[in-house]
Formats: C-alpha cells, structure tokens, sequence
C-alpha cells in the first residue's frame, strides 16, 4: 500500500538566517527513513510518465522502488546506468519541468520527491560504498572530449564503459566546468564533483587541465593525435552585458566573474588571496538559476541588501523554483518588472547606484512568455555599489574560429544534425550548452550520452 | 606541473624564468600570453610570452614582483614546478608587412616588447627601439634590445642612465628628424601608453599598444579583463592583448586597472616588507 501523504517528505535544511553567512550547502539532505517513506508514496505507474520528462532516461520508478526496499545500492546501480552524474542532478536538476512535472501524484498535490531521493541514493553510495569500479575492457580507439562539465564528463564516461580510451581536456586549472566556476559551493559541494570525477579516472578516462583548445591544440591536432572522434562540450561561457552607460565602471561584474572569483578561485574562504568586492548593496541583474547563485553568494559575503533586478514579474522567473524560493528565505529583495538602464558613477570610477526602469507586461512574445514594456515616465534609483549582470551567456568563439569546416548559427551555437549532435566535421560531435547556448546541467548530460552513443556507432561502422 | 629550468633577478623587483611547457612553446607568437599559478591556491596571473624555443618546448616569462601572486611565483627556484601553466593565449600581433617600426617599451613592459622587436627584426623590419626606465639600476635587456634593433635610444627618468627624459620625449625627436614609422608600437605603464598614443595621433601615425587589464580565466570566460575601444566593449584576452591605442579609453582602463589596489597592498604588507620599494 503506498504512501498516501499528499506532501512530499520535507528536505532537512539550515535555517535561513544562518545559512545566510556561511558557504555550506543549504539542503542537508533525508534521511534513510525519510527516503523510505518517501519512495513509498510511488505509485509505480504502468507508463511512467516520469522517465519521459527524464533527458538521460532514468529508470525512476525501477530505483524508487529499490529505495522502498531499503536497498540503496541497488537502487543507485539502476542510477548509474543512466546517469553519470546523480549526485549532482539531484541537487541542480529542475525537477518541477522535468520528472516531477510529470509525476500523476502532483496532479493533485505534490509530486513524488524524486530529485530528493536521487540525491540520498548517490550519497548514500558514496558514503558506503567501498569496491573499486572495474575497469572496462580496451576496444583499442580514442576518443577526444573538450570541456570537462556536464556534457563532456558524460560522454567520456559512457565512451570509457564502452572501452575507448577518451581524453578530457579542461582550459582551467581544476575540471568540472560549471559545476566548479558556477554553481556555489552551497548548492553542490565540490568534493561531490571531485569524487564524481575521480569515478571517471578509475575508469581509465584521462584529465588534462590548462589545455585550451583552440589556442594550446587545435581539433585538428587532437585527431592527428589518433583520436578518431572529438566530442566539443565547451559549454556558454562568453558573459552577455547591456551596453548601457556605466557598464565598465568598477564594481560591475559579470556573474561569470563574480561566481569565478568565488567557487574556482575561493574567495569565499577566509585568507584568500583572490580578490573580491565585499560589497554593501548589490544589485544582480537577471531571473535565472545563475542569478539566484550571484545574489545568494554576495548575500553570504556581508551584504546588507542584495537585489535581484528582473524585467518580467515573479511568475516568469526563469530560476528552478527550489532556488528562488531559497532566496527569498534568505532575504534577497526581488525588484521584478525593472530593467536598468543606468549605472551611476560615484565621481572616482566606482558605482553609486543604479537607475531603472519600470515595467509591465505586455503581450507573450516567441518564447510564450509576456513581453516586458517599459511604463513610460516611470524609473528609479537603486542605491548599490555593485551590479552583477547576469544576462545570460554565448558560446566562446575559440574553437569555432579555429576549426575550419564547423559551422555556427547567428548566436555563434554549433550547428549539429539533430539528437546525436554531429556537427558539419566528419568525425566532430557536440553538445550542451555550446550548441544549445546557456541551458541546463541535465540537458547538457543528455547531450553528451546521446553523441556518446552516436561517436560509438560512428567509429564501428568506419572500421568495419 | 611545469619545471622552472632557469631563473634569473633581472633587477631587485624583476625576475625573468625559463619553464618547460612544450604545449605552450609549440605554438607561442609575440603578443600572447600565459596564465599562471604558482602553487595550488594561487592567483591566476596573465603574463606576456617574453620569448619561446619550439625546439626545446620552453617558455620565457619576465616578471615584476607586484602583489602576492607574483611574489609567490618568485619564490619558486630552478628546479621547482609551477602549478599551472596555461597558453598561448590572446591573438599574436600583427607584425608581418612593416618595414619600419618604432618600439616603445617602458620599464617592465619591456620584457614584452621585446620578443615583438625581435620578430620585427626577424621579418627584416628596421627597428627603432625607445626604452626607458626609471633608473639604471632597473635596466633590462639591455643588450637583448641591442641585438635586434637598428638604433636604440636610452631613456631614464633620473638621467643615470642614458638620456634623460620621458620616452615620449625621444620618440617625439626620432619622428622630426625625419623618421617614416609605419607603425609604433608601445608597451609600458598605461599612462605611457596614453602619451604615445596622444603623440603619435598628432602626427598621424598608427600606434598598437598591449594592455594587461586585470583577468582570470582568459579564454573570455569572465568579462573583468575588458576594456573600451573605439566606444566599443572589447575583452582584452580573446580580442586583445593588442589594440589601436588611438581607439583605446585609457582613463577607464586606469581606473578599472586599479579596481583591487588596496587588497593587493594589504597582501603585499602582509607578505613582505622587502617589496615596498618604488618599483616600475
């Protein structure tokens, strides 16, 4: 008999007026009874309409009903043959559009809390499990894989369980791409992401960092190499501005910058030696996941008043839900329906404020969502010392302006022949956000499984 | 890990190393640049390429001690590692086709334009070097400039060196005797970069300047390092390092150049008491 609780067992958080001055993550995560009970509350469903809103196609009510068992290793080997990365979509996924969107129990109240019990069973193996993954057996053929984030990390695990041999080369320092640079300690803890990549190398998948590709080896070079595929997983890290007056003035950052400074480079430890504005009002510009991390981190900085300036209202943030709801918790202030137009200068090169303007919405544009028009005479000073813009991101142009024969679209993503992301090269793949611009670490993963799959089908048939 | 094969103090604040990065040596061109971390939580640091040997995969770096990144860097020795080592980045200069060309380089900016006389040379341009230096005891490659120029004019703030005078100045006195440059090329302190560029625009001649703006990533990943040139937003690492200096707004650049100066003082002091020497 299920488990008729119309709530979704509660996720154990820290306080919000404490977690606002501290860098440990936020979701502490259930507990073994609270995963079982939880689990229990799966219907089980005949045509499981939750794996088809899954982009990596996780057998979800086969691993639910693992938990419901008590077997935890269990449920997370039916994880892992679908996803390389569990541990980390169950904390960064948006479950509420994906797999929750469609669970038949949030129809009428709350959906089964899949992305929660996602994330127990991954920690739960990393904390128990002690063998040694085995290492797959040679088939004798390389692969190249650029950019070590979610696509790329993916496609090099699914490659190496098929017995290539796959190099990951990484422009940083550390791997990880965005879940090392971007996503905030708080939100996904790196030593998940060191370990999930630590996985990779027992595996046999080899890391180089501080190789960009594109300046320090060319795509050409990687298949005179002896690579016989190269997937491009380079992601959208070219940060978006305004253009409007005062964007150069200090104190305006890019989040890229902002969040660089932060996770990669650790300004958010005691005893630094990275630089960063401690700020005392902050303005982020942007509704979207991103957004939420720079206004949350500059929160636990030491700012009294962090902003978030969006020119659509609430309804149409673009954030995961979880996120936005956790900033609120944590006192950011949202100013929604303003759009600056302003940065002002405080006479010595550093911001004082900025001016915005009032919006209200008009009707739904292409992408479905109400069109922002300005309220005519009707603008507002912000009184900040930091602005983080937060716009979105395109593709870096090094690969592209490097290889010849890849061709781009008008926003400068790859162009690829549909699901199995082969690009305009033979041999060439590509995936995530570099041909999707800025999107998800979900969609990215998705991304690199499915050009994994076709890089292997590619690479029989030639040498057939 | 990249091996530091040679090390050498240039002056008190200037140390020039040669390391071993075969990836970065194959494929280096004048106007790049490296990053670096000294050690596992270090700075990421931009660093010009002052010279590189394809042959035996090395790289050469000069530079200042200026803040605790740097200071870190030079208390490494021959025979240690630095922990990254990232490059070429940045887009080479443009040097092919000139045939005359006056380089301007003042105190440790001209480590870096020395590899771009170099290459000049190399092309069969004829080299007017203009170099200057607050003092003689700051002087650097010296006979480097020698050995690749067709004339070097000598400038020191305090006269011990050479002539005394701006290097404005002097190049100002190369252009009336009758010099046609095809193109200037200066690389220095900023504000020496603004008055060659305000010189050479007076008599209309084509000025390329390097600027080294604050950076991280420099793969144009985090936007800190740009600048405006030509009323235009530009990202010094991808777009860069080199631009028209006619185009480049230098007021700005000071301005955002000194964005962390307190926190790299606090970090100086807190280090070292040997650095607070007046350095350029």
């Amino acid at each position: 008999m299920p488990n008729m609780d119309p709530k979704k067992c509660p996720m154990p958080v820290q306080d919000p007026d404490v977690r606002n001055k501290n860098f440990s993550e936020v979701a502490l995560g259930y507990t073994a009874e609270m995963a079982v009970n939880e689990a229990k509350r799966c219907l089980h469903c005949k045509n499981k309409p939750c794996v088809s809103g899954c982009p990596v196609g996780i057998d979800i009510p086969g691993f639910i009903a693992k938990v419901a068992e008590e077997d935890f290793e269990g449920a997370y080997e039916v994880l892992s043959a679908s996803s390389a990365l569990p541990a980390v979509c169950g904390r960064v996924c948006p479950q509420e559009n994906q797999c929750e969107g469609k669970c038949v129990r949030g129809i009428k109240t709350e959906s089964v809390g899949i992305g929660r019990l996602e994330r127990f069973v991954a920690d739960w193996h990393r904390e128990h499990f002690k063998g040694e993954p085995s290492m797959p057996v040679s088939n004798g053929h390389k692969v190249a894989v650029i950019g070590s984030g979610p696509s790329g990390l993916t496609a090099a695990g699914d490659l190496a369980k098929m017995g290539y041999k796959v190099t990951v080369y990484e422009a940083l320092h550390t791997p990880g791409g965005v879940l090392v640079y971007g996503i905030p300690e708080f939100r996904l803890p790196k030593d998940i992401v060191r370990q999930e990549i630590d996985g990779l190398k027992k595996i046999g998948v080899d890391v180089e960092t501080n190789v960009v590709i594109g300046r320090t080896l060319t795509i050409d070079e990687l298949f005179e190499m002896g690579n016989e595929a190269v997937f491009i997983g380079s992601g959208a890290g070219l940060p978006r501005f305004m253009g409007i007056p005062g964007e150069s003035l200090n104190g305006v950052y890019s989040a890229n910058e902002f969040l660089t400074r932060i996770n990669l480079m650790k300004a958010y430890k005691d005893g630094s030696k990275t630089p960063i504005q401690h700020a005392k009002n902050v303005a982020v510009v942007g509704g979207g996941n991103v957004a939420m991390d720079a206004a949350r981190c500059a929160k636990r900085l030491g700012a009294e008043n962090v902003y978030i300036v969006y020119r659509r209202g609430m309804e149409e943030l673009p954030a995961r839900k979880e996120e936005v709801e956790h900033a609120v918790e944590e006192g950011i202030i949202f100013k929604t329906l303003s759009n600056p137009i302003e940065v002002l200068d405080d006479g010595k090169g550093y911001v004082k404020g900025m001016v915005c303007q009032e919006m209200e919405l008009g009707e739904p544009d292409a992408s479905g969502r109400r069109r922002p028009v300005p309220k005519e005479g009707c603008t507002f000073t912000l009184d900040v010392d930091c602005m983080i813009m937060s716009i979105g991101t395109s593709p870096n142009p090094l690969i592209r302006s490097t290889t010849p024969g890849l061709e781009t679209n008008s926003h400068g993503c790859i162009i690829t022949n549909g699901d199995d992301g082969l690009t305009t090269r033979e041999a060439v793949y590509a995936g995530g956000d570099a041909v999707t611009g800025a999107a998800t670490v979900i969609l990215a993963m998705g991304a690199g499984k499915h050009a994994a799959k076709a890089i292997d089908e590619y690479i029989k048939s030639k040498n057939n | 890990m990249y091996k530091i094969l040679e090390k050498k103090a240039l002056n008190p604040t200037v140390t020039k190393m040669v390391v071993d990065a075969p990836l970065v040596a194959h494929k280096a061109q004048p106007g790049q640049f490296i990053i670096f971390r000294a050690t596992e939580d270090g700075e990421r640091i931009p660093l010009t390429i002052a010279d590189y040997d394809r042959e035996k995969g090395t790289v050469t770096i000069i530079f200042q001690i200026v803040g605790a990144g740097t200071m870190e860097l030079n208390a490494l020795n021959e025979g240690d590692c630095i922990a990254d080592f990232v490059g070429p980045l940045g887009t080479p200069s443009h040097l092919e086709g000139l045939k005359k060309v006056a380089v301007v380089g003042g105190g440790v900016g001209c480590a870096i334009a020395y590899p771009t006389a170099k290459k000049l040379h190399e092309l069969g341009a004829e080299v007017h070097s203009v170099v200057g230096f607050r003092s003689k005891d700051l002087v650097i490659l010296e006979e480097e400039f020698e050995a690749v120029s067709n004339r070097v004019v000598k400038m020191s703030d305090d006269g011990s060196w050479g002539e005394k005078g701006l290097v404005t100045n002097a190049l100002e006195a190369l252009i009336k005797e009758g010099n046609q440059y095809d193109e200037v090329i200066a690389i220095g302190p900023l504000v020496m970069m603004k008055f060659v560029c305000k010189l050479t625009k007076e008599y209309g001649i084509k000025t390329t300047v390097s600027m080294n703006p604050i950076m991280i990533d420099g793969t144009g990943m985090c936007g800190g390092c740009r600048l405006t040139v030509g009323g235009k937003t530009k990202f010094a690492c991808v777009d860069g390092p080199d631009f028209d200096g006619h185009q480049v707004d230098f007021d700005e650049a000071m301005h955002r150049g000194a964005m962390y100066r307190d926190f790299e003082a606090h970090a100086r002091e807190a280090e070292c008491n040997l650095l607070k020497k007046e350095v350029e």
